[in-house]
């Protein structure tokens, strides 16, 4: 399933017209992006959570041209699923 | 660190679309479990600017119960990923 599929299932399933879907499945992801920007843990029971994981910076090189180039630190998110959806999705093995 | 659950998304959803706090947790729950579904069923889902969670299947293999040494059989079982997306790697990384 990609994001138009999802908006168009949430749509039908709400009853509510393309484009408001639309707009709240952008203010789900807007508001997790957001945080993970601000280096927030994100946590939704049931379904996961998104830890952020910090890199040191390092020196790295272009594997074509052989040329340095300085990675900085950055923090990257790692989604863990919970219980419940591991539960569901080894259920209908 | 703060952490941003369920209660805060649906603040944040009221926040940029004008729903009204029953409607935006109704939104909310509908949307995560559209979601749990297709896992479910072992379909990947995939976010363009997010990223992509996939069912994987993983094979039995032998592991060990490390309190008394005992070998075991894990079974066979699947298992969900996300890898992000690249563009939001890139965003995250500034």
């Amino acid at each position: 399933m990609n994001k138009s599929e999802l908006i168009d299932e949430l749509s039908r399933q709400l009853d509510i017209p393309y484009k408001k879907a639309d707009k709240i499945v952008n203010a789900i992801f807007g508001s997790i992006v957001d945080a993970m920007k601000k280096g927030e843990r994100v946590e939704v029971r049931g379904f996961g959570s998104f830890v952020m994981r910090d890199y040191l910076p390092y020196i790295g090189r272009n594997p074509k041209s052989g040329e340095k180039i300085q990675v900085k630190a950055k923090s990257l998110p790692f989604f863990k699923a919970g219980k419940d959806i591991r539960d569901r999705v080894n259920s209908k093995r | 660190m703060s952490t941003l659950t369920k209660t805060g998304i649906v603040e944040e959803v009221t926040l940029r679309t004008g729903l009204s706090h029953k409607d935006a947790t109704n939104a909310v729950e509908t949307f995560i479990e559209i979601i749990k579904n297709r896992l479910e069923r072992g379909e990947p889902v995939s976010i363009s600017g997010f990223g992509k969670w996939k069912v994987r299947d993983k094979a039995a293999r032998k592991g060990r119960n490390p309190q008394t040494g005992q070998e075991i059989i894990i079974p066979p079982r699947r298992v969900i990923t996300f890898s992000l997306s690249n563009v939001l790697r890139a965003r995250l990384s500034k």
